[in-house]
C-alpha cells in the first residue's frame, strides 16, 4: 500500500524514508512522523479494539491524551504495551502491533461483547459475580482479567538502562508552545537558569498544527528563529521529548525524558530514558489545551477523530484520515480545521455546526443548526445521517468526521497539590485557580486563554513576573502579529436520544452509562468515575471527563462547575517502571556489603547468606560433605574442641567518647555502665521506652572518656540513631560524641580452648594475654604481626574460651590469612554464621528471635539486670503491671523427651494432656537447632513462669504440619551452665 | 520536599529520616511520682493538627543532626527549622 492519504507539504522530510510493520504488514513513512501520522498517511484507519465491548476504534486525537490507538512496539525484551501510537516517534525498523483482539484486529471474536452491551452496562461485574463467595477469587477474577485488559508484556528482562537526573532552574517552563517559546525567550534574554521541558520530539505545539497562527510569517519560521537564539544562551536547558508528568512540593517536578525511545536500540552505554527530579524556583505552566470530543450515536467508528486533531495531521504530518472529511462542531475553531483541510485539497461535504447562527464557511455547506444522528461503517465510517435544523435527516458519505465540543484548558499540573479549577463561562471550561502550587503559574491556553495573541503574550508577561519575584529584571520581547479569535462557542455535549453515545473511548462509558450511574444514585464525579470506570487506565479521561460531568449535572439539575470536577494525580502521562526504578535493578537493588574475609571465604568455597545487605559466610563445606548439617556439626565441634574463627565485623560499631560519656551509656542502657572499670567490656541491654527490649550488645571502656559500643547486625543503624537522638534530644547538656566505626574495623571471634594459644602468637609478645593478665571480660588495645595496631576484647558468644580481636578494616583480610596459618598445629577451622547461631543456642544466648519487639528483660531473664537506681530508657515503663505478672514468659531450653525428634521452631507449647487451643497455651519456640555436643536436636523458647518449671514436660505441637512431640523444660544453658570454659 | 537545614542549607527530605512529634523532646523525670503516667502521655499521646505541627526529622544520609522542623501538614509548607539540640537546651534552661 502506498501513502495514499498523504497530502503535500508539512514537517516530515520525504526526503528520508522509514519502513515499518504493523500487524506484521510493511509500511513507509518518513522521518518526523509518528506510528500514527504513517499509519493514517498508508490509509489505515482500524488501529486498535476498545476495552471493553471490543469495538473497532482508530485515532480520536494526535497526542498524548489518545486514548484509542493503544499498540505494543517492539519485541522481546523491549516489548512494551499500551503505548500511544500518537506519541511513538517513528524509526526505521519499529515494529508495532495491535492489542486486545483475537484472532485479529479485522476479527476480533471478543467483539460478542458488543452484542451482549445491553448486560455489560456499568457496574456489571460488581453486581454478576457477587456469589458463591469463593468463585470470585478462583474463577472469576482469573477470567475477567483475562478478557480485560490490553496490551502484554513477554516476562523479559528490559534490557536497556534507564537513568535518575537532578536539575536546578530559576523557570522551569513545562510546554513549548507559543506560550512557552515566548516564555523561555524573555526568561532566557534576561540571564536566568531557565529549562524549557516539552512532551514533544518537535517543538512548538499548536504552531506546528495550526496554518494561520501568525498574520504575515509561518509558525515554523517564528519557531526555528526563537529555539535558534535560545539554543545559543548557555543558561537555558531546552528539553524535548521530556514529560513533567507531576508538581510536587516546594517547587520540585518529576519529568521523564525519553533519550532513546525514537531509535530501534539506545547507543551503547546511553540510558533509554531519564527520570529528572527538576527544583524549581518558579514554574511556568505551558501546557495548551486538549479538545473535548461530542456524543452521539456510534461516534467511535474509525475515522470519527477530534477537528484540532484532523487539522494537526494536515498541517504537520501532511496525512488526512480520508479524502472526505466533514467537520462537526459547536464552535469556531471546528470551521479553522475545515478551511485548513480544504487549503490541502482535502474535500469538506459540509460543516454541521449545532449553532444555530453559524457563520458562513467559504468552500464548503454550513449545516447550522444541525446535529449528527448515526454513522455506520463496521470498520471505519462511511458515511454519517445528519438532522437539519429543520427536522429533515440527511444522509453524507465521508471516511472521517473531525468533531469540536470545544477545548479544555490542560490544568492537571495546577492541580496536582489537591487545587480545585474554576468554571469559565465564555469559554465553558475549567480554568485554574488562584490556589495553584507555591512558585507556579500558568498561562496561555492552559489558563484560558485560548488564541496565538494570548499565549504569546501570556508567557511573556508571566516570565517577566516570575523573574522579578526572584530579583531577576525581565523585559516583554517583540512578538509577531498573531491570530486573536475571540471563542465562539455554545456549548454542546451530547446529541440527544442517541442510544450508543461514547463519552470515555478508552473505558467504553456511554451516555446511558451515566444515566445508569444516575439512576442508581452514584451522582457524585468521584462515585460516577468508580462506578461506570469513567476516566481510569493510560489517558485519565483527558478527553471525557468533562463531557460526562456535563451529562451529570443536566441529569441532576446542578450546574457543571457544583458538579465539580475528579482529583487530578500524578503522572500526568504513564511512567515506565524501568524509569522509576532507574539504575536500581537486579543486584543494583541494594548495596551488597562484602566483609573483610570475603575473598578468603570464597576461596574457601563458603556459602554465603545475605544478612541485610552483608554477604556472610554460612558454612564452609569440605570436600566429600554433601548436606550442610555436616559441615556445621563439623565447625561446631572443632570450635568447642579446639579452635575455630568467624568474622563478626558486621556487628555495629559505634565509639563513644567524651566526659560524660559513662553517664551516656548509663541513660541507653537497662543496666549500670557508670561503674564499669578502664579495659573491661559489659554485655548491655537495651530497652525502647516502652520497656520492650530491642537490641542487645556490649560496651567496652577503654578509657574514662572512651568506650566502643557494639550492636546487633540488624540494628546497627537504628541503634546509632536512637544514641544520636538520646545524645541531641535528651540529654543535650552531656559532653559526648558518637560515630559510628562499624566499616572501620575488621573484627573477629576467635573462639575454643586453643584461642588463646593461637593468638598468642598473632599478640605482639608486649602484651600479655594469659588468663591471669587478661581475664574473662577484659578489653585492650594492642598490637599484632609486629605493630598493627588492634583491639582485643575477652568475650564469649559461644560459651568457650574465647576473643574477638579487630584491626582496621584494610587488614583484615591478612589478619584472617595470619591467623589460619598460626592455628595450623590447632586444627583451627572458620566457622560460619549457622554454627555461630547453634553455638549460642547451645550456650542460651538470646539473638534475634528472642529480642522479637514482643519480650522484656524479665521475659529474657535479665529483669534483675535494669537498674532502678538510675534514669534509663525504658526503664520506667518497663515496670508496669501488665509486663510483670506471675506468669510472664522466661526464656527456657526445651528438649525433646526423645532425643531423636526434632524440636519444630515456632511450635507452641501446651501441657501434656490438656487441650490444644490458644487459651490453653505455656508458651512459643523462639530458636532451635541441632547440637552436636548433645547430639540432640535442642531449642529456645519462652514459657510462662519458665523458670520455676525446669523439668517438667511439655507437649510441642505444631498444628500447620501436624507435628506433637513431648519436650522437657530445661536451663536455656545447655553448655557450661557455670561457665568455667570461657573462663578458663 | 526541602528542608533548609541550619547548618547546611537546602537540603531534599530524601536525605532524612522522619520520626514525628516534636514533643517526643519532652521526656518526663522518671523519678516523679506518677512517671508511668507521665511516660504513659509521653509516649503514646499524640497530637496530628491538620494545620502547623512541629516534628523530629534526622539527617541520616547528611550531618546526622536531629531537626526540629515546623511544617504545615495541609501545605507542606515548612515554616521553621532549627537544630534539636538547641531546642532541647533552651527548654532545659526555662525549665
Amino acid at each position: 500500500m502506498s501513502q495514499s492519504n498523504r497530502l503535500k507539504g508539512g514537517l516530515i522530510q520525504t526526503d528520508k524514508p522509514l519502513n515499518f510493520t504493523f500487524d506484521g504488514k510493511s509500511f513507509q513513512g518518513f522521518q518526523g512522523d509518528t506510528l500514527a501520522s504513517a499509519l493514517m498517511a498508508n490509509g489505515v484507519r482500524l488501529m486498535g479494539r476498545s476495552f471493553k465491548y471490543h469495538r473497532p476504534r482508530g485515532l480520536l486525537t494526535s497526542g498524548s491524551e489518545e486514548p484509542n490507538a493503544l499498540m505494543e512496539l517492539r519485541s522481546g525484551g523491549r516489548q512494551e504495551p499500551n503505548t500511544r501510537a500518537t506519541v511513538a516517534e517513528l524509526y526505521d525498523g519499529l515494529s508495532a502491533q495491535s492489542q486486545n483482539r483475537w484472532p485479529s484486529l479485522e476479527r476480533d471474536m471478543m467483539a460478542i461483547n458488543d452484542r451482549f452491551s445491553t448486560f455489560l452496562t456499568a457496574g456489571f461485574y460488581y453486581k454478576t459475580f457477587m456469589w458463591p463467595k469463593a468463585f470470585w477469587e478462583k474463577l472469576y477474577e482469573p477470567i475477567i482479567r483475562k478478557a480485560a485488559g490490553l496490551g502484554s508484556l513477554t516476562g523479559e528482562d528490559d534490557p536497556d538502562l534507564y537513568d535518575k537526573g537532578f536539575l536546578h532552574c530559576d523557570l522551569l517552563i513545562i510546554g513549548a508552545g507559543p506560550t512557552g517559546l515566548s516564555a523561555a525567550l524573555t526568561a532566557g534574554r534576561a540571564g536566568a537558569q531557565v529549562i524549557l521541558a516539552d512532551e514533544d520530539f518537535e517543538l512548538g505545539g499548536r504552531l506546528l498544527a495550526d496554518a494561520n497562527a501568525f498574520e504575515s510569517r509561518s509558525g515554523s519560521d517564528w519557531i526555528s528563529e526563537v529555539l535558534g537564539e535560545l539554543n545559543a544562551l548557555p543558561n537555558v536547558r531546552i528539553m524535548p521529548r521530556t514529560t513533567v508528568f507531576g508538581s510536587y512540593d516546594h517547587g520540585i517536578y518529576g519529568a521523564v525524558e525519553r533519550n532513546a525511545d525514537h531509535l530501534a536500540t539506545p547507543q551503547a552505554d546511553k540510558p533509554r530514558q531519564t527520570l529528572w527530579r527538576i527544583y524549581s524556583k518558579r514554574a511556568l505552566v505551558a501546557t495548551g489545551a486538549i479538545e473535548r470530543p461530542i456524543a452521539f450515536e456510534n461516534n467511535d467508528r474509525p475515522g470519527i477523530m477530534l477537528a484540532g486533531a484532523v487539522r494537526a495531521f494536515a498541517n504537520r504530518w501532511a496525512a488526512t484520515p480520508a479524502h472526505s472529511v466533514v467537520v462537526f462542531g459547536n464552535n469556531g475553531d471546528a470551521h479553522a480545521t475545515a478551511r485548513d483541510l480544504m487549503a490541502k485539497g482535502v474535500n469538506v461535504p459540509a460543516i454541521i455546526d449545532v449553532r444555530s447562527d453559524a457563520p458562513d464557511c467559504a468552500g464548503t455547506e454550513v449545516l447550522a443548526g444541525a446535529q449528527i444522528v448515526e454513522t455506520k461503517g463496521r470498520l471505519g465510517v462511511t458515511s454519517i445521517t445528519v438532522r437539519l435544523a429543520n427536522g429533515q435527516h440527511r444522509e453524507i458519505a465521508c471516511g472521517s468526521v473531525a468533531m469540536s465540543g470545544g477545548w479544555n484548558p490542560n490544568l492537571g499540573l495546577t492541580c496536582h497539590q489537591r487545587g480545585r479549577p474554576s468554571w469559565k463561562e465564555d469559554i465553558h471550561a475549567f480554568v485554574p485557580s488562584s490556589d495553584l502550587p507555591v512558585g507556579q503559574s500558568v498561562a496561555g491556553a492552559a489558563a484560558g486563554d485560548l488564541s496565538t495573541h494570548q499565549a504569546l503574550m501570556g508567557g511573556a508577561t508571566k516570565a517577566v513576573e516570575a523573574l522579578n519575584a526572584l530579583g531577576v529584571t525581565a523585559t516583554m520581547p517583540d512578538l509577531p502579529e498573531a491570530e486573536d479569535r475571540p471563542v465562539a462557542i455554545t456549548p454542546f455535549w451530547h446529541v440527544k436520544g442517541a442510544k450508543r453515545a461514547w463519552l470515555d473511548y478508552q473505558n467504553d462509558v456511554t451516555v446511558k452509562d451515566v444515566k445508569l450511574a444516575h439512576q442508581e444514585n452514584f451522582t457524585s464525579v468521584e462515585h460516577l468515575k468508580r462506578y461506570t470506570t469513567l476516566g481510569m487506565a493510560t489517558d485519565q479521561g483527558k478527553t471525557s471527563n468533562l463531557g460526562a460531568l456535563a451529562v451529570m449535572a443536566e441529569l441532576t439539575g446542578k450546574p457543571i462547575p457544583e458538579t465539580g470536577t475528579t482529583i487530578f494525580r500524578p503522572p500526568y502521562t504513564p511512567v515506565a517502571m524501568g524509569a522509576l526504578g532507574g539504575r536500581a535493578v537486579g543486584k543494583d537493588f541494594h548495596p551488597t556489603r562484602l566483609t573483610p574475609s570475603h575473598t578468603w571465604s570464597e576461596e574457601q568455597g563458603a556459602v554465603f547468606v545475605e544478612v541485610g545487605n552483608w554477604l556472610r559466610a554460612q558454612w564452609f563445606p569440605k570436600a566429600g560433605e554433601t548436606h550442610w548439617r555436616q559441615s556445621v556439626d563439623r565447625e561446631v565441634l572443632q570450635t568447642r574442641n579446639s579452635v575455630g574463627i568467624c568474622d563478626v565485623t558486621t556487628l555495629g560499631k559505634i565509639d563513644v567518647q567524651g566526659a560524660d560519656a559513662a553517664q551516656f551509656l548509663n541513660n541507653i542502657y537497662a543496666n549500670a555502665f557508670a561503674k564499669l572499670p578502664v579495659g573491661k567490656v559489659r554485655y548491655g541491654l537495651m530497652l525502647r521506652e516502652d520497656g520492650v527490649a530491642y537490641d542487645d550488645g556490649t560496651a567496652a571502656r577503654f578509657a574514662d572518656d572512651h568506650y566502643v559500643v557494639t550492636t546487633t547486625t540488624a540494628n546497627a543503624v537504628l541503634v546509632y540513631r536512637n544514641m544520636e537522638f538520646a545524645r541531641q534530644c535528651l540529654w543535650p547538656d552531656l559532653d559526648v560524641q558518637l560515630i559510628s566505626t562499624t566499616e572501620a574495623w575488621a573484627q573477629y571471634a576467635v573462639a575454643g580452648p586453643n584461642s588463646r594459644k593461637l593468638l598468642q602468637k598473632i599478640v605482639d609478645p608486649e602484651f600479655d594475654i594469659s588468663n591471669e593478665a587478661f581475664p574473662f571480660m577484659g578489653c585492650a588495645e594492642i598490637t599484632v604481626c609486629g605493630g598493627l595496631r588492634a583491639r582485643l576484647f575477652r568475650i564469649s558468644f559461644s560459651g568457650e574460651l574465647a576473643y574477638e580481636i579487630a584491626v582496621p578494616t584494610r587488614y583484615g583480610d591478612a589478619l584472617m590469612r595470619e591467623m589460619m596459618k598460626a592455628g595450623e598445629e590447632f586444627d583451627v577451622v572458620p566457622y560460619g554464621t549457622e554454627a555461630l547461631g547453634v553455638m549460642r543456642i547451645e550456650k542460651g544466648h538470646a539473638a534475634g528471635n528472642e529480642l522479637n519487639g514482643t519480650t522484656s528483660a524479665l521475659n529474657l531473664g535479665m529483669g534483675r539486670m535494669v537498674s532502678k537506681k538510675k534514669d534509663c530508657i525504658g526503664n520506667v515503663l518497663s515496670e508496669r503491671d501488665g509486663m510483670n505478672t506471675e506468669d510472664a514468659y522466661r526464656l527456657v531450653g526445651i528438649k525433646p523427651v526423645d532425643s531423636s525428634a526434632t524440636v519444630p521452631a515456632g511450635g507452641h507449647l501446651m501441657s501434656a494432656t490438656g487441650p490444644v487451643d490458644a487459651a490453653h497455651d505455656q508458651g512459643y519456640v523462639t530458636s532451635t537447632a541441632y547440637s552436636p555436643i548433645l547430639e540432640s536436636s535442642i531449642g529456645l523458647g519462652f514459657v510462662k513462669n519458665g523458670a520455676e518449671r525446669m523439668g517438667e514436660k511439655l507437649r510441642l505441637v505444631n498444628p500447620l504440619e501436624g507435628q506433637n512431640i513431648m519436650v522437657e523444660i530445661v536451663s536455656a544453658h545447655f553448655v557450661d551452665p557455670d561457665g568455667e570454659k570461657l573462663r578458663a | 520536599m526541602i528542608i533548609n537545614h541550619p547548618l547546611l542549607g537546602p537540603r531534599d527530605a530524601q536525605e532524612f529520616t522522619y520520626l514525628g512529634d516534636a514533643s517526643l523532646l519532652d521526656r518526663p523525670d522518671w523519678q516523679v511520682p506518677d512517671a508511668a503516667q507521665a511516660f504513659h502521655d509521653y509516649l503514646y499521646l499524640r497530637d496530628n493538627p491538620a494545620g502547623d505541627h512541629r516534628e523530629l526529622w534526622f539527617h541520616e544520609q547528611g550531618d546526622r543532626s536531629w531537626l526540629v522542623v515546623t511544617r504545615n501538614t495541609l501545605t507542606h509548607e515548612i515554616l521553621n527549622v532549627e537544630l534539636a539540640r538547641d531546642v532541647a537546651k533552651a527548654r532545659r534552661a526555662a525549665q
